[in-house]
């Protein structure tokens, strides 16, 4: 090892002046924008919790408060639309701290020349969703901007919902020992949408499974109130949730591989652009760090709803290898899940 | 999914594993060539399962990693300008060059888009007669054929709005390489198998009749390389230096004859500089003068340039398989998958990696 | 390099002076171009590497590999073999 020490300094390779996509990718590069850029400019304690939503006490009552931008392509696909998939992922996010979620806003970008009919499908998906989800969207906002400014349409959405109390939610709250619980098949969404990319697309039967899971989350927790936390496992995956949740609260997790849910198309796709399906978007699933006794009760009412029908409990937290998820293989031996940095890329060759 | 699921059965590896504790009576090292056969070595944990004596080392076999820093920033180059599409598998995005990576020049307004075959970008050279379609051709043997069947139809169709820019590799003249080094310390080859699926083996018959080496073309599935491990450690431990096939259900001695003579219209055998190796004679594809015009070196006129390695990377040691990635002292810490110094690290099949992705935590255990 | 899986034929047809053909990845289906094995016909599997199939899978090759490796673990759970990794 001694004649390989050298005191060159290494060629710092330079650091990126300009935003890639990958700072949107829900890795390693969206911590650092949020870290560098967010949390340096606006200094709040509480964004700096990095929980899906902000948990304000407001005149005696725990309001969760969230929003979220869609900017999916395509805007149509396999189980829904943009518009549906912008009411499901901000009542996600309130539904992810426990809360019930009240009212929404939406804030409409369309580009010039963006045809009605599929505004109005995307927008109609948008009632239906919220309707579905009890939930108002209560105000709004449209801008139009010029042909190339936008790609159809970009969505923002808010909500609010009420915190019951007794509720302590937190990444940073996984223990050693306890439970890691997944309501059901990864990469159902993320392998819709890449099916229909250019240049890499496939056909199969398989639909997005966006949805909204705040009556999930109402059911687990009517069996336990001491659920560590909740997390929807969307951009970046399982992986990056988990690495995520393992780092904010000092403890390490090791997954059981057979365990893992994965349906035969995502697989089947997973296969044949080198992906692996802990790396890729779900947009109706959660995962919940439970304590053992709670465990098997908590399993039960997720089996027990119709979003959690492939429920399982697919690994537990530990003391060992804090900050770091591990994953036992079916050989029995184990591998770190890494955290990407960006977006996972087909390996093609 | 069927010829996978079965190759992946635990209690068979079982199996396997046993037999080659029983087999192994000293230490061996094996290489596998092939960078997603190191992949799933990584993957599976099939290391760990192997006794002490197999030593495992990871060969050059990751045409990302070995594409030359020069041909990178000739694509950044030719990327970058504002009448091309480039078009690209999707790892090679996030190699470094000397200033910027393609994914850099793509957020900086260069038209860069990923496809799953070198098809897709035909296709767009159809679709869009107005601009230049340039594809980064590069890969092994296994690729040759998809590429040179893209070129093949380009002329075919008279699409002048689109060219390839070659980085293509060939697995034995690397072999012979590592073999003639006084450093070597490989006694037995997993030859790869969809290499072998194009070419046949008997290349590497040759090798092992003049090397004495013993090789065993394997398949990528866990149970295919347990296979090829057993197969060449009782080589070994019986002293035979032959070519097994461990592969038969896609690769025969002849391989793929169709494809060779597709290859062989469009490719001719060059020099081709490799990575963190350098020049190797005769080691790879270059466009034959019927095709120059699908040539994006010559279509675009990128000069060339002359780009250095960081100092303290080891690549070169790793991809011969003289040091593995845990033996650098930059391993880690000063290079990482989001900051690469070096070649290895870049690819996901790359040797470092797949160890900094899969084996970082067995090191720090036993740290 | 050269990630290469197995897929089923579903179907082939001929498009601009190439065979192309659907082929089956266990849940989704993608085409692929047939032309380096012709003798490939729906039904069977290729081994498909960036769209296009280098080898059509043997498939009494398969089996025979397949068969002697569970002979091996047949072996193992005679003979009570308890040698493994530790």
């Amino acid at each position: 090892m001694g004649q390989l020490f050298t005191l060159a300094c290494p060629v710092p390779l330079p650091a990126t002046e300009r935003v890639l996509l990958g700072h949107g990718s829900g890795g390693r590069l969206s911590a650092d924008l949020l870290r560098d850029v967010f949390f340096k400019a606006f200094r709040s304690p509480i964004l700096a919790q990095l929980e899906d939503q902000a948990t304000l006490d407001v005149g005696g009552a725990r309001l969760a408060f969230t929003t979220d931008s869609f900017v999916v392509k395509p805007l149509f696909f396999r189980g829904g639309n943009i518009g549906s998939l912008s009411v499901h992922g901000t009542v996600n996010d309130l539904a992810m701290g426990g809360a019930q979620p009240l009212y929404l806003s939406a804030g409409f970008i369309i580009e010039e020349g963006f045809e009605f009919t599929a505004l109005r499908a995307i927008t109609e998906a948008m009632g239906e969703a919220a309707r579905c989800a009890g939930v108002d969207i209560v105000t709004g906002d449209t801008k139009v901007v010029e042909k190339g400014s936008g790609d159809g349409v970009f969505i923002n959405t808010t909500g609010i919902g009420l915190v019951p109390p007794g509720l302590n939610l937190s990444a940073a709250n996984a223990r050693p020992g306890d439970h890691i619980l997944l309501s059901g098949t990864l990469g159902d969404h993320g392998i819709t949408i890449l099916s229909e990319r250019e240049g890499i697309g496939f056909d199969s039967l398989l639909e997005s499974d966006s949805a909204a899971l705040h009556t999930l989350v109402r059911d687990m927790l009517a069996v336990s109130m001491r659920i560590r936390c909740f997390r929807d496992p969307t951009r970046g995956g399982l992986a990056s949730t988990l690495n995520e949740i393992a780092g904010r609260s000092g403890v390490g997790m090791t997954l059981s591989e057979v365990d893992i849910p994965v349906r035969e198309e995502v697989r089947g796709a997973c296969e044949m652009l080198g992906l692996d399906p802990l790396y890729v978007a779900n947009e109706g699933k959660l995962v919940a760090i439970v304590p053992p006794e709670d465990s098997e009760a908590v399993l039960e009412a997720m089996l027990c709803h119709p979003l959690g029908a492939n429920s399982a409990r697919i690994g537990v937290v530990t003391e060992a290898h804090p900050g770091m998820v591990v994953i036992r293989t079916t050989f029995g031996t184990s591998r770190i899940v890494d955290m990407l940095a960006g977006d996972q890329l087909p390996r093609i060759c | 999914m069927k010829f996978l699921d079965e190759y992946r059965d635990p209690a068979l590896a079982q199996a396997i594993v046993a037999d080659i504790h029983r087999r192994v009576t000293r230490p061996w090292v094996l290489m596998e060539i092939c960078g997603g056969q190191t992949h799933t070595l990584m993957r599976y944990g099939i290391d760990d399962l192997l006794p002490k004596e197999v030593e495992l080392v990871h060969g050059p076999g990751c045409p990302v990693c070995v594409t030359p820093l020069e041909l990178v920033d000739k694509a950044v180059a030719i990327a970058s300008r504002p009448e091309v599409i480039f078009v690209s598998y999707g790892d090679m995005l996030r190699v470094p060059g000397s200033s910027q990576d393609l994914f850099q020049v793509k957020a900086a307004g260069g038209d860069v888009r990923i496809a799953y075959s070198p098809m897709e970008a035909l296709d767009l050279a159809r679709r869009y007669p107005d601009h230049e379609v340039v594809f980064f051709a590069v890969g092994f043997e296994t690729t040759a054929p998809a590429n040179a069947m893209t070129v093949w139809q380009a002329e075919r169709e008279g699409l002048k709005n689109f060219s390839i820019l070659v980085s293509h590799v060939l697995v034995p003249p690397a072999i012979r390489l590592l073999l003639n080094s006084r450093q070597n310390r490989v006694q037995g080859f997993i030859a790869p198998g969809h290499v072998c699926a194009v070419m046949g083996y008997g290349e590497y018959e040759e090798l092992a009749e003049s090397y004495k080496m013993p090789f065993v073309v394997s398949g990528f599935e866990p149970l295919d390389l347990l296979e090829g491990i057993r197969m060449l450690v009782t080589q070994l431990e019986e002293g035979r230096a032959e070519v097994e096939n461990q592969y038969a259900r896609s690769v025969t001695r002849q391989g793929n004859e169709l494809a060779r003579v597709r290859m062989d219209e469009v490719f001719e055998v060059a020099d081709r500089k490799w990575r963190g190796i350098g020049e190797i004679a005769q080691s790879g594809y270059r466009l034959r003068d019927y095709y120059r015009d699908y040539d994006a070196e010559l279509k675009f006129g990128v000069s060339m340039t002359h780009a250095d390695e960081a100092p303290d990377c080891i690549a070169a040691m790793i991809l011969q398989g003289l040091k593995k990635p845990v033996d650098c002292t930059a391993f880690g810490s000063r290079c990482t998958p989001d900051q690469p110094l070096g070649a290895p690290m870049v690819s996901s099949e790359g040797a470092c990696a797949a160890y900094y992705r899969y084996r970082r935590h067995t090191r720090t255990e036993a740290a | 390099m050269c990630l290469a899986i197995p897929g089923k034929i579903l179907e082939a047809t001929e498009i601009g002076g190439l065979r192309l053909g659907r082929i089956q990845f266990g849940g989704v289906t993608r085409q692929a171009y047939l032309d380096y094995v012709p003798e490939a016909q729906p039904g069977d599997y290729v081994m498909v590497h960036v769209g296009f199939a280098i080898s059509k899978v043997d498939e009494a090759e398969a089996q025979r590999t397949y068969a002697q490796l569970q002979l091996m673990g047949v072996l193992k759970e005679e003979l009570g073999i308890v040698e493994g990794p530790k």
